[in-house]
C-alpha cells in the first residue's frame, strides 16, 4: 500500500468523526430551537474569518499543543501521563513565582527563567510519579491523579495564604520584563487577541519531542519501552532511569503551558486559569495519536471549538460545544478503530 | 481404516493481495481415521490451507467436502458443527481457570435459569477421558499445569466439542521428547476410536513416526502424496525445499585450551525466590560449544538470564577473560522467544538491528542516533545472512519467523563480545532456515567464540556441542562429551533417573 494512501486512511476516521458530530451537534441545536447552520456559520466564521478570532483560536491552542505533547511523550514510553492538569498548575505557579520575585532582571534573564521554572517544576511533579512508578511499581495512571490533588491543593494554599492579592483569586503580577509579548503588540495582527509568544515555544517543544523520538539514542530507548518493555530490558537498558526521565519531560512540556496565560495574558497566576487544558491535552494526543506535528492540528481544532462556544454563547448553552467536543472525542476513537482495521487488513 | 475421505479438498486457491498465491489449486484429501501429514517448510501454505479448511479464510476457488457432504464453511463455529476442531500453535486457553472449566467453556451444560450444571458437565468430561484412555486432574488450575498437559486440555475441548477431524499446527514445538512422546501416544489412541487426525509439522521424523499418509506443499502447491510406509526423510526433505537436503554441518573444530568463560558456585533465585539455579560450576573455552539439555524449567532460563546480565546473581561468580561480569559487560545472546524479548515488533529490521547496541560508537555520538551507519550496516548484514525482503527499511513483524530469526542471530553475532549465550536457535525454524543458523554458529565457534547453547531439540544439541551439560533440579548431573552420548542417556539424566 502506497504512503499516500495510508495517510488518507489515517485522516479519514477524524474527518468523518467530525462531520458525523457536527450533524449530531445539529439535531441538538434544532431540539433547543435554533437553526444549525446559522449557529456553525457563526461559530467558524467568528473564529477563522477574521485575524481576531485566528488569534483567540491560537491563544486556547498553545496549552493544549503542551498538555497534548506531555500525555503524548509519556505514552511513546507506555506511560500514561493523566497528570498534566497537576503538572500545568505547578509549572504556571512557578513561572508566575519567578516572575513576580526577581522583579529587577533584565528580560533576557528573566523570560529565560521563567520558561526553565515552568519546565523544571512540571517535571518534578511528573518525575514524582514516575519515581513511584520505577521504585515501587505502583502505577503511573494513580500516582498522576492523585498528583493533580496534591498539586492543586498546594497551590490553592500557597495562592490563598501566602502570595494572595486582597480581594482577588491571583497573586502579584509579574515583573514587565517577563511577559511574553502579545502578537499584536509586535506585529499590529489578531488586534486584542491574547495570542502571544508562547505559542512559539509550543511549537518549539514539538519540534524538540520529534527530535528526541526520532533523532537521539535516549528517543530511541524510550520508543523500545513503550512498544515491548520486554525487548528493553534484554537490551539491558535502565528501564527505572527511562521511566523516571521520560514522566519528567513529559511534565516539563505541561508544565511549558502555564506561561500562556501567566507571562502572555493575565500576567499573573490565577486558581481555575486551565480550564481543564491538562485532560483536554489528553484527547488531543489521543486524536493525534501521539504524532507531535499532529498534536499541533489537534490542539488548533480544540482551540476552534473551545472559542467558538463562546462566540456563540447568548444563542445556544455554552454545554452544546462540551456536548460536542465530548461527541467528536468518543467518534474518532471509534472510527480510527475501524480505519486501522483496514490498514492492517490490507497490510497482510 | 475405511477408504471413505473425510476431508475433500479440490482445486484449492487462494490469494493475497494482488498476486501472491499461498494455495495454488490444491488437491488435499483425509483418509477418515487415518493420521495425516501436512509438511512443508514456512510459507509453503499450510496454515492458509488449514485455515480454509476451518473456516476462518474463504477460498477463491475450490470446492470442500466433509464426509462426502460438499460444504462451505465461513466461520470456526461452522467448522465444529461440521465436527472439525483445530489446536493452535498458540494455546487459547484461560490460564486463571480450572481444567474442567476450560474444556467446557463456552458449550456448557446448562441447567435451570441458564445457570452452568457443573455436575454433568464433569460427568460428560470423564466419559471422554474414559473412552480415550486419558488421565488429567479436572480441578487444577490450568496455569500451573506444564505445556504438555495444556496441549492435552486443547485437544479435549475439541473431544468435548465432538470434533471427528482435529487439526494439530506444529504441535510438538513447545514440547520436551518425553512430551511429545505421550503425545504421539494420545494420537494413537483417538485413532483408534476412529478420528481422523491432520498434523501439520516440518519435523520429518515426526512424520515418519506417527503418520499414515504425507501431504507435501512447496510455494502453495502441492509436490507430493505419499504413504509414509514408502517413504523416507530425504525423498520428503527434497519435495519440501526443491533441492536435495544439504546436511547440517556438524561440530568437527576442537576447543583450544584458552578458558573465556568461567562459572563457580553460581547460585541464581527466580521470581518466587526460590533457588532456580544450585551451585553450578562449568568452564567454557575459545571454540567450545556447551550444550546445555533439561526439561524445561530446572533452571536453564534462569542460568542464561544470570549469564547475559538480566538476573542477580544470588552466590557464586561469572567471569569472561577473568573479570567478573557486571550490567554493563556486553554478551551476545539470541533469547528463547525472539517476539518477546529479541525483536520489537513496530519496527524496522534496521531499528531493531539497534536493540541492545544502541550504545555502540559506530550507530551513535551518544546524542544522536547515525541513521545512515545503521541503515549500511543493516543492508550488510542482510546480505550476509541472506534476510528477506531485502530492505533495511521493512517493518520486522512482516517477516517470516525465520528470517526474524536470522536478524536477531546477525545482531547478535556481529556483536563485539567472545561470550555468545543462545537459546533455542531453531524453534519454529523450517530446514532451511534452521540449518543457516546452525552454520553461523559453527563459524563463529570457529571464531574462537566460548557459546553456551540452550535447546530442547536433542539432536540440535548432539550436533553442534562439543559438550552436553543436562540440567535437573538447577543442578548440573552430567557434563557429556557430546561425541560419546546420545539422545536415550541424555534423556535419562533429564529425567533425573540417572546421576552422576
Amino acid at each position: 500500500m502506497g504512503k499516500l494512501n495510508k495517510y488518507i486512511l489515517y485522516t479519514a476516521g477524524p474527518v468523518i468523526s467530525i462531520i458525523l458530530s457536527l450533524a449530531i451537534g445539529g439535531v441538538l441545536i434544532v431540539l433547543i430551537g435554533q437553526n444549525p447552520i446559522e449557529i456553525y456559520l457563526k461559530l467558524f466564521g467568528e473564529t477563522l474569518g477574521n485575524t481576531y478570532g485566528i488569534g483567540q483560536v491560537l491563544f486556547k491552542a498553545t496549552p493544549l499543543i503542551l498538555t497534548g505533547l506531555s500525555v503524548a511523550f509519556a505514552f511513546r514510553a507506555g506511560l500514561f501521563n493523566i497528570g498534566a492538569e497537576g503538572q500545568l498548575t505547578i509549572g504556571a505557579f512557578a513561572s508566575a513565582w519567578v516572575g513576580f520575585t526577581f522583579v529587577s532582571l533584565p528580560w533576557i534573564i528573566l523570560i529565560p527563567l521563567c520558561v526553565l521554572a515552568g519546565f523544571l517544576a512540571g517535571a518534578f511533579w511528573a518525575g514524582i510519579a514516575g519515581y513511584l512508578k520505577a521504585r515501587f511499581g505502583s502505577h503511573e495512571v494513580i500516582n498522576t491523579i492523585m498528583l493533580n490533588f496534591i498539586a492543586l491543593a498546594v497551590v490553592s494554599y500557597l495562592v490563598n495564604n501566602i502570595y494572595l492579592v486582597p480581594a482577588t483569586i491571583h497573586t502579584p503580577e509579574i515583573s514587565p520584563n517577563a511577559v511574553l509579548l502579545r502578537f499584536d503588540v509586535i506585529t499590529g495582527l489578531f488586534k486584542g487577541s491574547p495570542f502571544n509568544l508562547s505559542f512559539i515555544i509550543a511549537l518549539a517543544a514539538c519540534f524538540v519531542m520529534y527530535f528526541i523520538i526520532q533523532k537521539t539514542p535516549f528517543g530511541y530507548r524510550i520508543k523500545t519501552l513503550g512498544y515491548n518493555a520486554n525487548a528493553a530490558e534484554y537490551a539491558k537498558m535502565n528501564v527505572k532511569k527511562l521511566t523516571v526521565s521520560a514522566m519528567a519531560i513529559a511534565g516539563g512540556f505541561a508544565g511549558l503551558g502555564g506561561l500562556n496565560f501567566v507571562n502572555g495574558y493575565k500576567h499573573y497566576f490565577e486558581l481555575g486559569f486551565s480550564e481543564n487544558a491538562g485532560y483536554v491535552g489528553i484527547a488531543v494526543a489521543l486524536i493525534a495519536r501521539n504524532n507531535p506535528f499532529a498534536i499541533i492540528i489537534v490542539a488548533v481544532f480544540f482551540g476552534i471549538l473551545e472559542y467558538g462556544g463562546l462566540t456563540v454563547n447568548t444563542l445556544v448553552p455554552k454545554e452544546i460545544v462540551t456536548i460536542l467536543q465530548g461527541i467528536i472525542i468518543l467518534m474518532i476513537i471509534t472510527f480510527t478503530k475501524i480505519f486501522d482495521k483496514k490498514i492492517n487488513i490490507k497490510k497482510a | 481404516m475405511t477408504d471413505q475421505f473425510a476431508v475433500k479438498m479440490n482445486d484449492i486457491t487462494k490469494t493475497f493481495g494482488e498476486d501472491f498465491k499461498a494455495n495454488d489449486s490444491i488437491d488435499f484429501n483425509v483418509k477418515a481415521g487415518e493420521i495425516h501429514a501436512l509438511v512443508g517448510e514456512n510459507g509453503a501454505g499450510k496454515s492458509t490451507l488449514m485455515n480454509i479448511l476451518y473456516g476462518m479464510y474463504h477460498p477463491d476457488e475450490g470446492a470442500i467436502s466433509i464426509n462426502g457432504n460438499g460444504v462451505s464453511i465461513h466461520s470456526p463455529a461452522e467448522a465444529i458443527k461440521l465436527g472439525i476442531g483445530m489446536v493452535h500453535q498458540h494455546f487459547m486457553l484461560v490460564s486463571t481457570l480450572s481444567v474442567l472449566e476450560n474444556i467446557i467453556l463456552g458449550d456448557e451444560v446448562t441447567g435451570a435459569f441458564d445457570t452452568i450444571d457443573m455436575k454433568r458437565c464433569r460427568q460428560k468430561v470423564k466419559q471422554i477421558l474414559n473412552s480415550f484412555d486419558i488421565s488429567i486432574d479436572l480441578e487444577e488450575i490450568t496455569g500451573r499445569l506444564p505445556v504438555g498437559i495444556q496441549q492435552k486440555i486443547e485437544i479435549l475441548k475439541l473431544l468435548y466439542r465432538n470434533a471427528d477431524i482435529l487439526i494439530l499446527d506444529e504441535p510438538t514445538a513447545v514440547l520436551t521428547p518425553q512430551e511429545t512422546d505421550e503425545l504421539f501416544k494420545t494420537l494413537m489412541e483417538l485413532k483408534y476410536e476412529g478420528k481422523t487426525i491432520i498434523l501439520i509439522t516440518h519435523k520429518l521424523g515426526e512424520v515418519l513416526a506417527v503418520s499414515d499418509t504425507v501431504t507435501v506443499l512447496r510455494k502453495g502447491k502441492v509436490t507430493g502424496v505419499l504413504e509414509t510406509s514408502k517413504t523416507n526423510k530425504a525423498e520428503l526433505a527434497e519435495l519440501i525445499i526443491g533441492e536435495k537436503l544439504i546436511q547440517a554441518d556438524t561440530k568437527t573444530s576442537h576447543p583450544t585450551k584458552k578458558i573465556i568463560l568461567e562459572v563457580s558456585g553460581l547460585t541464581v533465585k527466580n521470581e518466587r525466590s526460590f533457588r532456580a539455579v544450585r551451585d553450578v560450576s562449568f568452564v567454557i573455552s575459545a571454540g567450545e560449544i556447551l550444550g546445555i539439555a533439561g526439561v524445561e524449567g530446572n533452571g536453564q532460563t534462569e542460568l542464561i538470564e544470570a549469564i547475559s546480565g538480566l538476573r542477580k546473581i544470588e552466590s557464586g561468580s561469572i567471569k569472561i577473560n577473568g573479570n567478573a561480569i557486571t550490567g554493563k559487560t556486553e554478551i551476545a545472546h539470541i533469547p528463547a522467544n525472539r517476539h518477546k524479548h529479541g525483536m520489537v515488533a513496530e519496527y524496522t529490521l534496521s531499528e531493531n538491528i539497534l536493540l541492545g547496541r544502541d550504545n555502540e560508537k559506530q550507530f551513535s555520538t551518544g546524542m544522536l542516533l547515525k541513521k545512515t551507519a545503521l541503515d549500511s550496516f543493516t543492508s550488510s548484514l542482510i546480505t550476509e545472512y541472506d534476510i528477506r525482503p531485502q530492505d533495511h527499511n521493512a517493518l520486522i513483524a512482516g517477516l517470516s519467523g525465520g528470517n526474524q530469526q536470522k536478524l536477531v542471530a546477525a545482531r547478535e553475532m556481529t556483536k563485539q563480545t567472545d561470550v555468545i549465550v543462545i537459546s533455542h536457535p531453531a524453534r519454529g525454524l523450517d530446514i532451511k532456515a534452521a540449518n543457516f543458523v546452525y552454520k553461523t554458529i559453527l563459524e563463529e565457534s570457529k571464531k574462537g567464540k566460548a557459546i553456551l547453547l540452550v535447546s530442547s531439540d536433542l539432536g540440535e544439541l548432539l550436533k553442534l556441542s562439543d559438550h552436553i551439560a543436562v540440567m535437573y533440579n538447577g543442578k548440573f548431573t552430567a557434563i557429556l562429551d557430546a561425541k560419546q552420548t546420545n539422545k536415550r542417556e541424555i534423556g535419562e539424566y533429564m529425567l533425573g533417573v540417572k546421576d552422576k
